[in-house]
């Protein structure tokens, strides 16, 4: 792997990031499993692609970008908290909704930004190349999202969505309103994941209505590698997991895609992801059980 | 004052399942007293207290405290008069959550949430000094995951988090009967303690009627949903568990077979 293809999986590990963040606050804060996130992803893509062909400012597409995933997030969750719609299902409807919406708001099935003003645009004129300037602005953009969700996982608002995916009934009987928090959470990890969609739009330099496809699964990938190459006991060290699972998740896929020896071409994307994420899913689990037989602990 | 009045609850209503709960129930408790409830399994006592909590809606009748109408209430929004401890020590905390952020958590009972950091020094110092009076060494402990403490440990951290706020009414929902007898005796008094420290009006449901009488100000036995009796005061006084046998087989007019195996414990 040479030093460009290196720093590509770098970035797009940095944006896969902010997608696992949404799906860690999905699936392990609030217990809800969401494939919303295949939708939001191109909702935020095409949101931010159209408004930036147009003549926006980027920045503001990606911000308006956020607020249609956190929308797309607010009615899977209305589904699911109002009409008492299975929460698997509900997102599923969200996500098949979605691509139409997401047809719509491009007009076709791909909208170019070659030439256009992006994020990236301002950052391209200094002296350093594109590879290398587009993982720093990334891991800047990602790293103040880090810094802002961990602050809000120690809040007394995200105790109080910790609390409703852990135990709701004890949550309610302090108080807690337990369908808002899912409303809240919800909207938040879609919202990530549009710009995470927004942001991949931008330096890819296209908006692709099949771009979500599989992006739940590396999302996922990412939370379980995170945390089984490290601790997660504190908040802080699960957000970051799901950024380190992110970025090892791109590099371990672009790896496989550049051994000669291996034979595999891009097009076995998709099928190296499933592998990977099984193989994450399941190793963990055969080490505890392993364990399990030496010791006494019970999981 | 809580008063309830001809609440009526059925379950799985329109199905051949469906089963009237609660048959028109009315009680009324003062404030600061502290209500032993006993009966048998189905008679009622877990749904009173769910009306009570919120878990539960009436068919009919009305709940109010201090004059509020909380009848069609949903829980979180009554939890600010109505703290709980479960039956469970599992469901009373959160294992994820470390003891002082279960504590915080508590703490936000009747308060609004902000986005505020839910801990700080503050909070910490009088976390530790509720922990210091169980005498479990918890307060060396407060960024222990929950899930590390054993049941009965879990049971006393409930009952600190449900009375670290103010509330009208502390429900305990047989709270003492997943323990080991030493455990439970240690749980069920620290009850007595903060009960009579901060004269909460309480309701405890129990399935011993050793401990109903045991403990409180007045004792209730439900069958088959509704109250057969209500004692209180004077009459409560020197009552045991045989009286308290027989007096129920005078109201009910029916001799006792079952029932009595399964409340003489």
């Amino acid at each position: 792997m040479n030093q460009i293809a290196f720093l590509g999986a770098i970035e797009s590990g940095l944006v896969f990031g902010l997608v696992a963040f949404g799906v860690f606050l999905s699936f392990r804060i609030l217990q809800f499993p969401d494939l919303t996130v295949d939708g939001s992803f191109p909702l935020g893509a095409a949101v931010s692609a159209t408004m930036i062909v147009s003549g926006i400012d980027p920045w503001l597409s990606t911000l308006v970008a956020a607020i249609a995933g956190a929308g797309a997030g607010l009615i899977t969750a209305w589904l699911n908290v109002r009409l008492k719609i299975l929460h698997l299902l509900a997102s599923i409807l969200t996500m098949i909704a979605l691509y139409s919406v997401n047809l719509r708001i491009m007009g076709r099935p791909n909208v170019a930004l070659l030439g256009e003003q992006t994020v990236l645009t301002p950052f391209e004129s200094g002296s350093l190349p594109y590879y290398i300037t587009t993982p720093l602005v990334f891991s800047v953009i990602v790293l103040i999202i880090l810094v802002g969700l961990v602050a809000f996982l120690y809040s007394e608002i995200g105790l109080s969505m910790r609390a409703t995916g852990a135990n709701p009934r004890m949550a309610r009987a302090h108080g807690i309103n337990t369908g808002r928090m899912i409303l809240l959470g919800m909207g938040i990890s879609n919202a990530l994941v549009a710009i995470a969609g927004a942001l991949f739009a931008q330096s890819q330099g296209s908006a692709d209505v099949t771009m979500g496809v599989g992006v739940i699964v590396i999302g996922l990938a990412s939370v379980i590698g995170g945390e089984a190459v490290m601790s997660t006991r504190t908040m802080l060290l699960a957000v970051v997991a799901c950024l380190i699972g992110a970025i090892l998740y791109r590099l371990a896929i672009a790896t496989a895609l550049n051994l000669d020896m291996l034979g595999l071409k891009s097009q076995d994307l998709n099928l190296v992801t499933a592998v990977l994420v099984t193989a994450a899913i399941v190793f963990p689990g055969m080490k505890r059980s392993l364990a399990g037989v030496f010791t006494r602990g019970d999981s | 004052m809580i008063s309830l009045r001809e609440i009526v609850v059925t379950f799985s209503k329109g199905t051949p399942l469906e089963t009237l709960a609660l048959k028109s129930v009315d009680l009324n408790i003062d404030k600061g007293e502290f209500v032993t409830v006993i009966g048998s399994n189905g008679a009622g006592k877990s749904t009173l207290l769910n009306i009570l909590s919120g878990e539960a809606l009436a068919d009919s009748g009305s709940l109010f405290i201090d004059n509020e109408e909380l009848t069609r209430r949903s829980t979180h929004a009554r939890a600010g008069l109505v703290a709980r401890v479960f039956q469970d020590p599992l469901a009373g905390t959160c294992e994820q959550l470390t003891i002082e952020e279960n504590l915080a958590l508590a703490c936000g009972r009747g308060r609004r949430r902000t986005l505020n950091q839910a801990l700080n020094g503050k909070l910490r110092n009088r976390f530790k000094e509720q922990l210091e009076r169980l005498g479990l060494g918890l307060e060396e402990r407060l960024g222990d995951q929950m899930g590390l403490l054993s049941g009965g440990q879990r049971q006393a951290v409930s009952l600190l988090m449900a009375t670290l706020q103010p509330a009208k009414i502390l429900l305990l929902d047989e709270h003492t009967a997943a323990l080991d007898p030493k455990t439970a005796a240690f749980v069920l008094e620290l009850s007595r303690e903060i009960i009579e420290e901060q004269t909460l009006t309480t309701l405890m449901v129990t399935h011993s009627m050793r401990q109903a009488l045991d403990v409180g100000s007045r004792t209730i036995m439900m069958h088959q949903g509704r109250i057969v009796f209500d004692v209180t005061g004077k009459d409560r006084e020197g009552l045991d568990v045989p009286d308290l046998l027989a007096l129920f087989e005078k109201r009910q007019g029916e001799s006792l077979t079952d029932d009595s195996l399964l409340l003489s414990g």
